[in-house]
This record gives structure tokens, C-alpha cells and sequence, in this order.
């Protein structure tokens, strides 16, 4: 079936002419017709737009890039011109974006195809994908569970080949959490590396866009597509000119990867008994294929990160969301008198209760008198945390850690226990806060807790900054050698 | 620490947003209970350590102060997305009692 292809096989076929785009293109919307009913993996879908475009391309048949003609997801965080844009939220459920993303200007220049815009949770706030307004995504390989968040939608239509790629974004582990719980590749490029410019905003020192695909060469394709500098994002770094495929199945021997103690002691509390084993296996495995394994890195201020996250992201979310007011676009509710009234009722009924308490907890942890307990100390804890990544690079070239601490959960979990959903993000957000880049792959499946049916478990590497070859290069060979 | 239920009403105030009575109460445990745990940071000696907010390390990053005109199409969907309007301008309740 066309639809379960990779990008570089669907390339091929369309290069070729096995095939045409809008067989392609058809082929994925076929799939999201049969089966979204029941995953709900998309907010909307652009059925008309999707195959209008698939015959553009195949009328003007150039197939060079990589990217041209592939059906493609976008997290419903991301703006595409003239399409409903909601960020997973009530407050921006009519909301038209009037401009691209230049992730998306970038991805319509390389020829891709746009299938949908992906559900996920709301702003982005979320390891579950269970707070979206437009309901809950299921992960595909146990409807009863969740694909993880905040790009749930993402991967699970990746998964299930409702499309041969997606863009998602990661703020705490959000595009490697979902990809790991759902057995795909997902990568949060360096921050800097990607344009922020049209990604609506959850916390802007944290926030990157990236790629989950179903193979690491894909990953390195949509990134190699998406990265580079952009005046529109001030904080984008310039780069020198790069091919992250050009050496990406180069041999790993004498790679130094670290294992850092702190990850697997009890401190990191609640890693999975069974997720633990395929771990292990799979720091053996890396070791058969001539990587040394070096467990004496630590990571002093792991068990810190968590915490710096829980006030840093808040902050930042709580400013970035002021924007949401009802004033010049979406959900407004004016029946109140005074404009304070309007503000009040527009946010209280337009957020849900998940963004209302991150919006509280950043408001308080920014508020007179708390400042400097909460804030400016995460600040400077985020600047230890940060230099534990630049000493044990001194060591080693990468470092293995487990994604998730567990498989998918249950739908309803954790949702009534903000702190337990909070901890889902225990391995992830050490990479966001030092900006570091890291990718998940799959390597196996556990038995859950409560379940007998086994569940993907998710590798994570993390690398040096702009360090994304080293990182592709270890997973891709993890990946074909295992 | 716990979140007292006139805090989580000072909170609200300050940030715009509604809540329920009934959320009064749960915000106050459900948010107490993330206070709680991200209270570790006061283990945390730090003094003397110089605060990260951003990881890239640029710094002033310029453009020049050149106008670059939004196109048409943008243009009439931001004015499209005005939840109140009069021709293109947008409405609002007035700011000042």
C-alpha cells in the first residue's frame, strides 16, 4: 500500500514513475477516511487542497527534491495560510491563520503535499495528547491508550500511515515522547537549528519544531528540509552548509557513548521494570557495533531538571498566552460589561483547565515576592544543567537514556493528577533546557504494568549542540544493524 | 506550602482567566502539589551561578528599520479574523473607565 511507504521509497516511486503523487496522495487520505473515526488523529483535514496540489506536482512532474509530492502531517500548532489553525484549543477553534509558517513556506517550496493539520494537546501543554478540545488521539496500537503528547496526532498518523511523514514540535520531549510511545522516530533538532517564525508559541527559549517519520533517514530528510537560519526568528543560529545524509550510515566504531548513573538510579523515579531491560539490550547492542560504553558520566543536576522545567515553561506559557484575548482574533466573548469582564469569561471558557494551571503556575512563579524563588533560581539552576551536558560532552560524543519511563498509559490515567502526568517528561526535558539535540527510535516492546499486549519502547540520544550528525548517524546504525 | 483559595483568586485575577468555584478548590491542591515538587529547586546552591534564559548565546540581533509590507491575502484574514469590526477597523470595549 502507497500510504505505508517511507519518504525515501516514496521518492523513488515517484522519481521513477511507479506511481504518481496523487495515487500517493490518495492512498494516505484513503487511510485517514478508514480509520481517523477511531484514532483521531486530525484536527483537519485538507482532502481538496491535498489532491489539487498532488496534481500540480505530478503535472509539473520535477521529483528531484526529496520532499516533492510527499503527503505530509503538520502539528496543529504550525500556520498554514488560509487553514484553520487551533492549537488543539477552544480559542482558536475558527481561527484562519493568515500566514505560513516558514516551516511550511520551506515544505511547500520543497513541493510537499499537506494531508491535515495534526490534533494534539492544547498549546501543546500536555504528555498525552488527552487535553485537546477536539478530543482525546488513541494510540494505534491499543485504542485504550494514549500515543503520548503533545504531538500525539503527529505520530500516531505517522504509525498508522495515515501519511509518510509529520512535523511536530518538542518543548519538554514533545515530538520524542509521543514517538517513542508509539514506535517511531521522532528528533528535536538543537534549539536554533529550525525557524520558530509561525509556530504558535508555548515557551520560547524550549520550543522546537522537528520531524517524526518512520525511519531515521526520513527524520534526517524533513529536518534537512525545515533547518536553517530565518530573519523572521531572531533566534535561529546561522550554520554552515550541511548534508545530514551524507554520512549517516558511516560506521559507529569508537563512537563514546555515555550512560549517565543518574538516569537509571532511583532518584529518576518511576522507570519501568520491563522498558529498563530493552534499554539495556539495546546499550549492548551499541556496544556490538564498536561504540564504547562509558557509564562512569553523571549528570549531577538531572533531578533538578524536572523542577526547572515545571517553572520555566509555565513562565514563559503564561506571557505567550496573554495574546489570547479575544481583542483582535478568536473565541471572544463579549457579553460581560467592562473589558476585564471580556478578557475573564473570553480565556476562562476558551482554555481549558490544563492551560489555565500552567497560565497560573507561570503567573505565580513570575509574580512580586516569588521572582527569585521560583524564576530567576530556575534560571540559574537551567545554567547547571546546562554546563553537566558541556563537561560530560568533554567525555563522551552522545549519551543513551531511556524516552518514556513507561509505555503508553491508559486513557484517563493521569489526567485527574497534573504531578504524575508531569513526570512522563522526566528524560526528555534535560535536552530542551541545555538545547541540546536528541532523537527517540524504537527499540522493542514491554508488557505494560496493566496490560498484556506488548507496547514500543523509545532510545533516546541526545548530542552535543549541532551535533544532529552524530546523533542520526548512531541511531540509523542502531537501526539497520540491530 | 499549600495554595490558599484567596491566592488561587489573586492568581486568576492577575492573569486574566475565569475560574470556577469549584475549580478554586481543585487548582488549589492540583497546583500546591506541583509548588511542592518544584520547591527542590531551593536545595539548589547556586549562588554566585549566572542565570541561562536563553541557550543560544546571540545577542543583539538586528534588522534594519525597513517596513516590508504584509500581502493582500494576509492582510484581509487578519482583518477576517476581527471578532468585531467596522469596515477594516477592529472593535474593542473601550480601555478606560
Amino acid at each position: 500500500m502507497l500510504n505505508e511507504l517511507t519518504i525515501i521509497d516514496a521518492h523513488e516511486g515517484l522519481k521513477k514513475k511507479e506511481f504518481s503523487c496523487e495515487e500517493l496522495t490518495k492512498s494516505c487520505l484513503e487511510q485517514i477516511e478508514k480509520i481517523d473515526k477511531n484514532i483521531n488523529a486530525f484536527i483537519t483535514v485538507l482532502k481538496d487542497s491535498a489532491i489539487e496540489s498532488a496534481k500540480k506536482i505530478d503535472t509539473e512532474g520535477n521529483f528531484d527534491n526529496y520532499l516533492a509530492g510527499i503527503p505530509l502531517a503538520i502539528k496543529d500548532n504550525m500556520a498554514i495560510q488560509g487553514v484553520r489553525t487551533t492549537a488543539g484549543s477552544k480559542i482558536l477553534e475558527n481561527f484562519i491563520a493568515p500566514y505560513d509558517a516558514t516551516v511550511v513556506k520551506k515544505l511547500k517550496e520543497a513541493g510537499a503535499i499537506f494531508l491535515g493539520k495534526a490534533n494534539m494537546d492544547e498549546f501543546a501543554c500536555g504528555s498525552s495528547s488527552e487535553t485537546s478540545y477536539f478530543g482525546p488521539v488513541k494510540n494505534p496500537i491499543d485504542l485504550k491508550r494514549v500515543p503520548g503528547g503533545s504531538s500525539g496526532g503527529s505520530a500516531a498518523a505517522v504509525a498508522i500511515h495515515e501519511c509518510i511523514g509529520a512535523l511536530g514540535s518538542d518543548t519538554g520531549g514533545s515530538i520524542r515522547q509521543p514517538a517513542s510511545l508509539c514506535g517511531i522516530v521522532g528528533l528535536k533538532p538543537t534549539y536554533g537549528r529550525v525557524s520558530r517564525y509561525g509556530l504558535l508559541a508555548m515557551a520560547s527559549s524550549l520550543d522546537q519544531i522537528g520531524p517524526l517519520t518512520k525511519t531515521v533517514k526520513d527524520a534526517a530528510i524533513l529536518f534537512q528540509a525545515i533547518a536553517g537560519k530565518d530573519p523572521l526568528d531572531s533566534t535561529t543560529v546561522e550554520r554552515p552548509a550541511e548534508d545530514f545524509l551524507s554520512e549517516i550510515e558511516k560506521d559507529i566504531k569508537g563512537i563514546r557513548i555515555g550512560v549517565p548513573k543518574e538516569y537509571f538510579s532511583t532518584e529518576m523515579e518511576g522507570l519501568d521494570k520491563e522498558v529498563r531491560k530493552r534499554i539495556e539490550e539495546a546499550i549492548k547492542k551499541l556496544e556490538k557495533l564498536g561504540a564504547e560504553i562509558d557509564d562512569t558520566v553523571s549528570l549531577p543536576y538531572s533531578p533538578y531538571a524536572l523542577s526547572v522545567y515545571y517553572v520555566l515553561m509555565p513562565s514563559e506559557l503564561s506571557s505567550n498566552l496573554e495574546r489570547y484575548d479575544g481583542v483582535k482574533f478568536g473565541y471572544s466573548n463579549r457579553a460581560g460589561k467592562t473589558l476585564l469582564d471580556n478578557y475573564m469569561d473570553t480565556r476562562g471558557e476558551g482554555f481549558g483547565a490544563e492551560i489555565r494551571r500552567r497560565i497560573m503556575l507561570g503567573t505565580y512563579a513570575l509574580s512580586a515576592g516569588y521572582y527569585d524563588a521560583y524564576y530567576k533560581k530556575a534560571l540559574k539552576v537551567r545554567t547547571l544543567v546546562l554546563q553537566d551536558f558541556l563537561k560530560a560532552f568533554e567525555q563522551v560524543d552522545c549519551i543513551v537514556t531511556p524516552t518514556s519511563p513507561t509505555v503508553a498509559f491508559k486513557l484517563g490515567e493521569k489526567v485527574s493528577d497534573p504531578l504524575s502526568m508531569y513526570l512522563s517528561d522526566i528524560y526528555t526535558v534535560s535536552a530542551n533546557i541545555a538545547g541540546i539535540p536528541a532523537i527517540s527510535i524504537p527499540c522493542g516492546t514491554a508488557k505494560p504494568k496493566d496490560g498484556k499486549v506488548e507496547l514500543p519502547v523509545g532510545l533516546q540520544i541526545m548530542g552535543k549542540h549541532f551535533d544532529e550528525p552524530t546523533i542520526l548517524r548512531v541511531a540509523r546504525n542502531f537501526e539497520i544493524k540491530s | 506550602m499549600p495554595l490558599t483559595k484567596k491566592e488561587v483568586e489573586h492568581i486568576a485575577a492577575l492573569a486574566r482567566v475565569r475560574v470556577s468555584e469549584d475549580e478554586k478548590e481543585t487548582f488549589s491542591k492540583q497546583l500546591s502539589s506541583v509548588l511542592d515538587y518544584v520547591n527542590q529547586l531551593q536545595k539548589v546552591a547556586a549562588e554566585g551561578v549566572e542565570e541561562t534564559a536563553q541557550v543560544t548565546g546571540l545577542e543583539n540581533e538586528m534588522r534594519k528599520d525597513e517596513i516590508r509590507i504584509a500581502s493582500k491575502e494576509t492582510r484581509d484574514r487578519i482583518v477576517k479574523n476581527f471578532p468585531e469590526k467596522d469596515d477594516d477597523l477592529c472593535k474593542v470595549k473601550s480601555v478606560f473607565e
